[in-house]
């Protein structure tokens, strides 16, 4: 399965919605489309990745670059993931406590701090 | 003992496809159902790095994967043919190479958390990641 990508705008948040594989092959996508939101001046991101079937260390690292990007511009970018299979490699990789992981998009949204 | 071989160009396409081949075996070799996610994220792992490797150091080699049913245990070996030893050779910025150096530690990373069993052995010829999983005896046979 190949990677899918939409975004939305809801109030002063960038939501990217992500669906498929996050892998050595589809990352640079994922990648591009950060680093476009960025250069846009969309410095608060929120990446939805509850449509996630399969992510592996290149996609933690174009996250973690996305984070840097926007940390660059006082933004933030958090995640929402509920997927157990998911979870447990932001776990193993000590990730959990570098991202803000929501359970929802209306949660992330919301968040302040 | 039971192998399974697989050679691929060092391209990232195809490393979903060795993923998907080495769940499929390790599933018919008797690896618990809770553990095939384990299996397909450390194979996909090992192969990413070989795949950057041979890249980074323009070998046209193809990636090698064997998947070894043994009994009681089944093991994946990837093998690369990257020289280890030295990377003043390495065509690129040194930028490029702290990069490279980046990601492939945090594949090795993702594969020590989740394999319990992981030899990693490297020298002037390549490197070879074999991860080692217990296997359950089939019950039944199924077909």
């Amino acid at each position: 399965m190949d990677l899918s990508l939409s975004t939305e705008t809801i109030g002063d948040r960038t939501v990217v919605r992500v669906g498929g594989e996050i892998d050595v092959y589809t990352a640079p996508k994922l990648r591009e489309q950060l680093v476009e939101l960025v250069n846009d001046g969309n410095f608060h991101l929120v990446v939805d990745m509850e449509g996630v079937d399969f992510l592996d260390s290149t996609g933690l690292g174009v996250l973690v670059g996305g984070l840097k990007r926007v940390r660059a511009h006082e933004g933030s970018l958090r995640l929402v993931c509920n997927q157990e299979r998911i979870l447990k490699i932001f776990r193993i990789t000590g990730l959990t406590k570098v991202f803000p992981i929501h359970t929802s998009v209306e949660e992330a949204v919301q968040a302040t701090d | 003992m039971a192998i399974v071989e697989l050679r691929f160009s060092a391209l990232p396409e195809h490393v979903r496809t060795a993923r998907l081949v080495a769940a499929a075996v390790a599933r018919r070799a008797g690896v618990d159902e809770a553990v095939l996610d384990e299996v397909r994220l450390a194979v996909g792992e090992a192969c990413s790095r070989a795949v950057g490797l041979h890249q980074s150091s323009g070998i046209t080699a193809p990636v090698k994967v064997a998947l070894i049913e043994e009994e009681k245990q089944f093991s994946i070996e990837v093998g690369d043919e990257a020289p280890h030893a030295s990377s003043s050779d390495t065509p690129g910025g040194a930028q490029d190479v702290e990069a490279d150096v980046e990601e492939d530690e945090m594949g090795l990373a993702v594969i020590s958390g989740l394999v319990d069993d992981v030899e990693v052995t490297t020298g002037q010829d390549g490197g070879r990641i074999r991860m080692t999983w217990p296997t359950a005896p089939p019950a039944v046979a199924l077909l």
